[in-house]
């Protein structure tokens, strides 16, 4: 849900043409996350001074700590004194793929209601104690982790610090804030999934594509489970999940390395470790056959193909993993990559084409392909022409030159992620909640600037093959013949023309 | 990753709004920054904050104007202008031009706003001086080239089908048609299939003839660049634009506007219905605009402490989100306030929003509330000074408002000063419930 009624300063949900794509309709957050994991994956300069250039280099002053209190509670440091605030985070690397079989949704909905109460924060007051000390918090659910944020002035670390490790172990929860936040994630699951058809396709589209992962079940619950989600369901999430052990620090800003160590000694240093990690995820049986969906909705303005293929993630085989990247970049990262050359420059048959890769995930990850095809060319078309590109990078690899412009952009994207406190404190959250290291982060420029053109094809030679795929076609469903009449004035009603050419 | 979060981050364009609506600054010493006034060796005014410890260089210029330029029977101009500017320049086509902002690792943005037009540019500091060069380029000289034109109509089209049938598209389109009749702010910045199928490389040319005189630029310039340097980038990024424009050239500003009060709903066949809410506002300059941002943030601010949030979220669970807002749209500005409500209890989402807004306008606002407000207004200004990009988007849009230089340094104080009597005085004026024009999108029950 967003306020809309605002001057809008770039165009909405919809355009299709590359530059914008962040925006776009089908994979928003996945392309911009995808942006973001790239990003972060090649941050940490400081440690890993290989990649960047030297004048570069010598300017970055960014230090990364990492401790471990008693108890088992990691913790990661980074300073930047650039403004006296502080961004504090706690990771949980156990999300949505952790929930029991049935009880979809629950990670998410015991996010929400970890700002519901405690012994001595009760009624919902964290958010209004944090709101009256100038700060801003908010909190996060994913497949593979669950994270809590807030943002404030750097001399109120111990203060957030000592709530949240009060609602780490301390929660209070009764029928009324479960009935009530149920409704919110209700609420929730119709803002972002049934009132959109792409989102519904997306949806479609995991599922059919993990056939054994608990990856395929979306993060915010399929809705007639979300119904029956009660106290028991979050309260055993909870208890068997939340604990100093199985919970990663982050803290970012303007802070002393030491005086963090000190801090979290004290509020989180006395909690007692639960000493019972996340069990392994089912794992997905070798996949033996291509998969196809379609799916029409009325509300469709737009058709287009999707295709989406399980692939290895940073953590399951880090060099494939950037390889990977490597492969999504040169099919799709600026207006010289392949398929914006081949599909919508000059006698290309797309509105736009893209093709991104997450590599942040604990077990498998996903690798994506998208085309909305120009008026007048179907989807078999442009899908074939998806596929022609494809085919031509496993057959040529990338060229040096490709090679070396991702090269050059990901050490850009280093330089410009340290412009942002917050997006280092995510990136490193989200890295140790997967199951990385601060090393493994550290170590990826190196990585990443020593993948060769030979790696990338034989990673799409490897793994971006039929087999391990789906591929979806989501249409508009065809209007019922009408009796004549007057067309409704609604401004819902503008596209006879659609597919008119 | 897909990540579900807790609170519906606010738009893009909520926060920039905000960043005139949220008055600035705090202290030199609370906000970290050190802002100065400066005039390039060209005569061109610019805000500066020099900000050495990471090597690169945050550009932003705003231009008053924006879509208001554009014509009532050919909306979406200016906004093709904006996303055509990159696609081509100079003697470098679309791809070629990509290629060099690539090679020097240069991000450039346009956007094209309901009253505005916005540059933004992040650039390495060791190619500082190209990546001026290039966006100078794309600024001054672009080339409409055809297939370029063609390829970003058949991107635009697309996207105003799509949006035909989101209903938060919708219901923004609705609201402003029936709130602005005969009037720019009434059509859609991106222009209608019509419109947009229309548009010719002679509109375009015609648009950015008009679009980017620098009597109506706002500039800064923040990043590891001295005085001195900060200076000549300026010169060189905007120094080839026009001085000003002839005087009948400049954007139609609209009249103050009174939304026809009263709901209006829109049939969409979704399972949840969109609303969006408002009436008039306050000028900027109002005196009483600092109150009505505080009473605003009691109301419906962001966060979760707000009274909309409490009331319809927390106690009631009937959306995930709720806000109110000031816009500060040029000429007529607004007080909006929006929610997502399932649509067998939209109407009950719209009743408790109204009863706040007459509470509000009442004067039912608490000395604690008041002090909650203020703290929390106080204390997070410095989170708007986080990142050279932001702190940049910031000094802008202080401009644009005519705030002064040291609007850092007096901004919690003037919050600090405001007591209940001027809440009460401000909600009594501004908060109006019977003059509520209502849009729904959807198919709410009993409405």
């Amino acid at each position: 849900m967003r306020p809309i009624p605002l001057p809008r300063t770039s165009p909405g949900r919809a355009p299709l043409l590359p530059a914008k794509l962040i925006a776009a309709a089908p994979m928003t957050v996945a392309l911009a996350t995808a942006a973001l994991v790239t990003t972060v994956a090649l941050l940490l300069a400081p440690l890993a001074p290989a990649v960047a250039a030297e004048r570069i280099e010598a300017s970055i002053d960014q230090p990364v700590y990492v401790f471990t209190l008693d108890n088992g509670m990691r913790a990661v440091v980074i300073e930047d004194r650039r403004a006296p605030i502080v961004t504090h985070m706690v990771w949980y690397p156990v999300g949505a793929a952790d929930e029991p079989w049935g009880k979809s949704g629950i990670a998410h909905f015991l996010e929400h209601l970890l700002f519901k109460g405690t012994d001595t924060i009760p009624d919902g007051a964290f958010s209004k104690i944090i709101a009256e000390n100038g700060g801003q918090d908010n909190a996060f659910t994913s497949w593979d982790y669950t994270g809590y944020f807030q943002r404030i002035a750097a001399d109120r670390l111990g203060l957030v610090m000592s709530m949240e490790a009060d609602r780490m172990v301390n929660l209070r929860l009764t029928e009324e804030h479960i009935r009530t936040e149920r409704d919110v994630i209700l609420e929730e699951r119709s803002s972002r999934t049934d009132n959109d058809p792409g989102a519904l396709f997306g949806e479609q589209m995991r599922t059919a594509l993990y056939q054994n992962h608990p990856y395929g079940v979306p993060i915010i619950g399929w809705r007639h489970e979300m119904e029956t989600l009660g106290m028991e369901d979050a309260l055993a999430f909870y208890e068997r999940f939340y604990a100093p052990d199985n919970a990663i620090l982050v803290v970012a800003g303007s802070v002393d390395a030491d005086e963090v160590e000190r801090l979290a000694s004290e509020h989180y240093g006395p909690l007692e470790p639960a000493g019972r990690p996340p069990e392994p995820r089912p794992a997905e049986p070798p996949q033996r056959a291509a998969r196809r969906i379609e799916m029409d909705d009325p509300r469709v303005r737009q058709e287009y193909v999707l295709r989406y293929y399980a692939v290895p993630s940073y953590g399951t085989d880090p060099r494939t993993s950037a390889a990977l990247s490597f492969a999504s970049a040169a099919l799709s990262e600026g207006r010289n990559s392949r398929l914006d050359q081949a599909l919508v420059f000059g006698q290309g048959r797309a509105l736009g084409a893209a093709a991104w890769y997450v590599p942040t995930a604990r077990d498998l990850s996903t690798f994506g392909l998208y085309a909305a095809p120009k008026p007048g060319i179907s989807l078999d078309e442009i899908e074939a022409d998806l596929d022609a590109e494809l085919a031509r990078l496993a057959a040529e690899g990338p060229s040096e030159e490709e090679m070396a412009r991702i090269r050059r952009n990901a050490r850009a994207d280093l330089i410009y992620a340290q412009d942002s406190q917050a997006t280092l404190a995510r990136l490193y959250g989200a890295a140790l909640a997967v199951g990385l290291s601060v090393e493994d982060v550290a170590n990826y420029p190196d990585l990443f600037a020593s993948i060769t053109a030979e790696e990338v094809q034989a990673a799409v030679q490897t793994w971006l093959i039929p087999e391990r795929s789906v591929t979806g076609h989501l249409t508009r469903t065809p209007p019922p013949a009408a009796p004549a009449g007057p067309a409704p004035e609604t401004p819902t009603d503008t596209t006879e023309q659609e597919n008119a050419g | 990753m897909t990540v579900m979060t807790r609170l519906p981050a606010l738009a893009v364009t909520l926060s920039l709004s905000f960043a005139i609506a949220l008055p600035l600054a705090t202290t030199e010493a609370e906000a970290g920054i050190t802002i100065n006034e400066r005039t390039s060796p060209g005569g061109i005014a610019f805000w500066h904050v020099e900000e050495p410890t990471i090597p690169m260089v945050a550009f932003e210029a705003r231009f008053d104007g924006g879509a208001l330029l554009d014509s009532l029977d050919k909306p979406g101009v200016a906004r093709m202008l904006g996303s055509m500017l990159d696609e081509g320049a100079g003697e470098r086509d679309a791809l070629a031009f990509a290629a060099e902002a690539e090679r020097l690792a240069a991000r450039f943005g346009f956007s094209v706003g309901r009253d505005s037009f916005g540059v933004s540019a992040r650039m390495l500091l060791e190619n500082a001086e190209p990546s001026a060069a290039l966006i100078a380029e794309a600024l001054t000289d672009p080339r409409f080239d055809a297939d370029a034109l063609e390829r970003e109509r058949r991107g635009r089209l697309s996207s105003i089908r799509q949006s035909s049938t989101d209903p938060d598209s919708v219901a923004r389109d609705a609201w402003y048609a029936r709130s602005f009749p005969d009037h720019p702010y009434g059509v859609p910045v991106a222009g209608t299939e019509q419109s947009v199928s229309a548009i010719t490389i002679a509109d375009l040319e015609a648009m950015h003839a008009r679009l980017m005189p620098l009597d109506r630029a706002h500039v800064a310039v923040v990043g590891a660049l001295d005085a001195e340097e900060a200076g000549r980038l300026v010169d060189q990024i905007l120094g080839d634009l026009p001085e000003s424009l002839a005087e009948d050239a400049g954007p139609a500003m609209p009249d103050a506007v009174d939304p026809p009060a009263g709901i209006d709903v829109v049939d969409l066949a979704v399972p949840q219905s969109v609303a969006i809410l408002g009436h008039s506002g306050l000028q900027r300059d109002d005196p009483d605009y600092i109150p009505a941002f505080v009473m605003n943030h009691i109301l419906g601010g962001g966060g979760f402490s707000s009274r909309l949030m409490t009331e319809v979220r927390e106690k009631r669970g009937l959306a995930y989100g709720t806000y109110s807002y000031l816009a500060d749209l040029t000429g007529a500005p607004l007080m909006l306030a929006s929610v997502s409500t399932a649509n067998e209890r939209m109407s009950e989402s719209l009743e408790v929003i109204q009863a706040e807004w007459a509470r509000m306008a009442a004067g039912e606002v608490t000395e604690a509330e008041l002090e909650k407000a203020k703290r929390y207004l106080t204390g997070a200004f410095p989170l708007r000074f986080d990142t050279n990009a932001k702190i940049a988007r910031f000094l802008v849009g202080a401009q644009s408002v005519g705030l002064p230089l040291d609007y850092v340094d007096i901004r919690n104080g003037l919050i600090e000063a405001v007591t209940l009597e001027d809440i009460r005085r401000v909600a009594a004026r501004l908060m109006r419930p019977d003059a509520l024009s209502i849009t729904v999108v959807g198919q709410p029950a009993g409405l």
